[in-house]
């Protein structure tokens, strides 16, 4: 199934979020990291998008395509002014990039989806319960893989992934329940 | 103690100091409360309604539905309960899960509920009569037809007339009831075939666009958060309220009610603000609507040396008759798709089993004739787990989530059902004397348990639900009856409406009997419960109390 930036948009709709911001903090993120200056909400950091992206490759199931712009139009957009959740984001990536150079001797984004999975197996991520304030496995779990899996499984594309086009956390509308399998 | 600052130290510069002696005082901000102050405010009275939660803001139910969700959340967390305000002992036989049966905050438990809204039947009002069991109440279900209409209209009930086991009604619901689901229509030659007679659902929640506010759009998380509020809540009402005068203050909670020179009329609730300040909030009426456990709660708090057993209790009955709803259910999987989970609410129920819970049909469920009580049947449009919330929870992703996802999901149904629960002098809420909030005041105790008569009808519901899926030849998976059962979150009776002053708490007006200025707008007024969900009874009780309030005044 292609992910593409419509559904995004309506899964980012049914999150709160108006206007599709996604993409425009996505480049603010990448420019102000990449010119070293502090954004209003704090430091930039310019390895949020490529790892979020990145650990979607890995939690997302092969049958999506689109992942990158599924997930910069949606997962950033949700950063928008939410200052904490953003500074929980970033510290959740660093946490990855921290053990990717320590046990792989390069960054988070730089290794292959196969070794991607087992840093988070390793960091213990896959048995963690999310926390935002718990262990670097928990914050993980709670900022990057919940984030991510909660972005694709209560929209729409995600939903008909298992079989429901209007899942839980989604205002698909009021005919969908009437309807018959198809 | 005086007050530093008119804000309680809460920072957000609202004006927390009371009025000066105003008509009414209102203590609560749900249902009950909302509708009495609209009311009041709507003929001319001025009115304070003081409420001990917050005002939270429409804007961040987003967040909420989304808490509700998410795993790291509990349940409380979603409205914020919880903490040493909202401490609480349940020393009865049977655990009482209080703070996820609540919510603290203007629109009060409808932030939470589901939003069916039924009437009661007839034979509701004449338990003991009818049945020799509980007790009649002092009014008839025709003393409260008309406060039911009105209460539909300003819920905007969403329903249909197609229920052929409901009390009689003079006029349709205000909007469409909602079409029946998918999951409807596998239930449905399995009834028939039973003779198990179905029905829309009347729900407070918008078919279209009504009184300001939008339509259902499915966002499926009805329970406990609405965010597009479709379905009903009372911080709606309590907005309107306000627009036409009304004044609410929040984060305000009542520590007691005092009477004065003449110990039958109150005088003033005391309330105190976040920084422990207290304040007196005068008046000339004053409505309790705080909701089963705090209402009583409150009243205990009340004694004094006038009122030595609390306030309005002299029948020994303030907390007294704690009853609730209990929930049977039972569900397992077709081999089929079922469609589940896309909406929040139900469409399709049966009351059949209401009036006369122990008759057979000729179609195959068998007839009972133990005692039993009266059960409610609702048919699930959301059996089985949401993939959203499953997907958060495990130790896989990628390809085998998903394959747990599509293995987990798709084939479920199931039916739930309320029961009647006898009202018990035992089952109470009191105040323990142990443990205190966050302002120095005893918790509320709430001692719970359940009488054979209940588990009977329990087992009874189980019967028909078993009976309705076996025809469906459903594979049953799990079933919830006598044994595991729980509470619907249904507070009623613990201050009991009667005509006699030493069996029950308030008059048929709803003011206590015991003090002049003191009315009740709660199902703590509930002598008995039925099996219906309570709150369109708690909204034509409030819209009584509000015109009994008014010709006082």
């Amino acid at each position: 199934m292609e992910l593409t930036r419509r559904d995004a948009l309506a899964a980012l709709a049914s999150a709160g979020v108006v206007g599709g911001g996604g993409a425009a903090v996505f480049a603010r993120e990448r420019r102000e990291g990449t010119d070293g200056e502090s954004s209003e909400r704090g430091t930039a950091d310019p390895r949020v998008p490529d790892a979020l992206v990145a650990t979607a490759e890995v939690v997302y199931p092969d049958e999506v395509s689109g992942v990158r712009e599924f997930v910069e139009t949606y997962s950033l957009g949700r950063l928008e002014g939410r200052a904490d959740y953003r500074t929980g984001v970033r510290e959740a990536v660093a946490e990855l990039d921290d053990h990717a150079r320590a046990w792989y001797g390069e960054g988070y984004t730089s290794l292959d989806p196969d070794t991607r999975d087992d840093l988070l197996r390793s960091m213990g991520v896959d048995a963690a319960e999310e926390d935002p304030e718990g262990t670097a496995a928990e914050q993980v779990r709670f900022y990057a893989v919940n984030e991510l899996l909660f972005a694709l499984y209560s929209s729409p594309a995600g939903g008909r992934l298992v079989g429901i086009e209007n899942p839980q956390g989604h205002p698909g509308g009021i005919e969908s329940y009437r309807r018959g399998p198809r | 103690m005086t007050d530093p600052d008119p804000d309680g130290c809460v920072g957000d510069g609202h004006d927390r100091t009371p009025s000066e002696r105003v008509d009414v005082c209102v203590v609560g901000a749900g249902p009950a409360g909302a509708l009495v102050v609209h009311d009041l405010v709507r003929t001319g009275h001025e009115v304070v309604v003081l409420e001990a939660g917050p005002r939270f803001d429409p804007d961040d139910r987003i967040d909420r539905m989304e808490r509700s969700i998410r795993p790291y959340y509990d349940p409380p967390d979603v409205w914020e309960m919880g903490g040493d305000r909202d401490a609480f002992s349940a020393t009865g036989e049977l655990y009482y899960p209080l703070n996820v049966a609540r919510v603290k905050g203007v629109g009060g438990s409808s932030l939470h509920w589901q939003g069916m809204v039924m009437r009661l039947h007839e034979a509701d009002f004449e338990r003991r009569t009818r049945g020799g069991y509980g007790a009649d109440w002092p009014i008839g279900y025709d003393d409260l037809r008309p406060y039911y209409a009105r209460a539909e209209r300003r819920l905007g009930v969403a329903g249909a007339s197609d229920n052929p086991f409901a009390p009689p009604r003079e006029e349709p619901h205000p909007l469409p009831a909602f079409p029946p689901s998918y999951p409807d229509s596998l239930f449905a030659p399995a009834c028939e075939r039973l003779g198990v007679s179905t029905h829309s659902v009347p729900n407070a929640r918008n078919s279209e666009g009504f009184d300001g506010r939008s339509p259902c759009v499915g966002y499926g998380t009805c329970q406990p958060v609405c965010p597009s509020g479709a379905k009903w809540s009372a911080d709606h009402e309590v907005r309107k309220a306000e627009a036409e005068g009304a004044r609410l203050i929040d984060r305000a909670a009542v520590q007691r009610l005092v009477t004065g020179e003449r110990d039958d009329r109150v005088t003033a609730a005391v309330y105190a603000t976040p920084d422990g300040a207290e304040h007196r909030q005068e008046a000339r009426e004053f409505v309790l609507a705080a909701g089963g456990v705090e209402t009583p709660r409150l009243l205990l708090l009340s004694r004094s040396s006038d009122h030595p057993d609390g306030l309005a209790n002299s029948s020994g009955l303030v907390g007294r008759y704690f009853t609730e709803h209990l929930f049977a259910g039972a569900g397992g999987r077709l081999d089929e798709p079922t469609r589940q989970n896309h909406v929040g609410f139900n469409t399709t129920e049966s009351h059949q089993f209401y009036d006369d819970p122990g008759r057979g049909t000729e179609g195959g469920i068998p007839a009972d004739g133990g005692d039993l009580s009266a059960i409610k049947l609702e048919f699930l449009n959301y059996a089985g787990p949401s993939p959203v919330e499953m997907a958060l929870s495990g130790e896989d992703w990628g390809n085998a989530l998903l394959s747990r996802l599509r293995e987990g999901y798709g084939t479920h149904v199931a039916m739930g059902a309320l029961v009647e629960q006898l009202p018990r002098r035992e089952n109470r809420v009191t105040l323990d004397l142990s443990r205190t909030d966050d302002h120095g005041n005893p918790v509320p105790d709430v001692q719970w348990s359940l009488d054979e008569r209940t588990r009977r009808t329990l087992a009874r519901a189980n019967e028909i639900q078993r009976a309705v899926l076996g025809e469906m030849s459903v594979d049953v998976e799990w079933t919830v009856g006598p044994e595991n059962t729980g509470p619907a979150y249904h507070h009623m009776g613990t201050t009991r409406m009667g005509a006699d002053p030493d069996e029950s708490v308030v008059d048929p007006r709803l003011y206590t009997h015991d003090v002049t200025n003191l009315s009740i707008a709660s199902s703590s007024v509930f002598p008995t419960g039925g099996a219906m969900n309570p709150t369109l009874t708690i909204a034509a009780l409030a819209l009584k109390c509000a015109e009994h309030v008014d010709e006082a005044l």
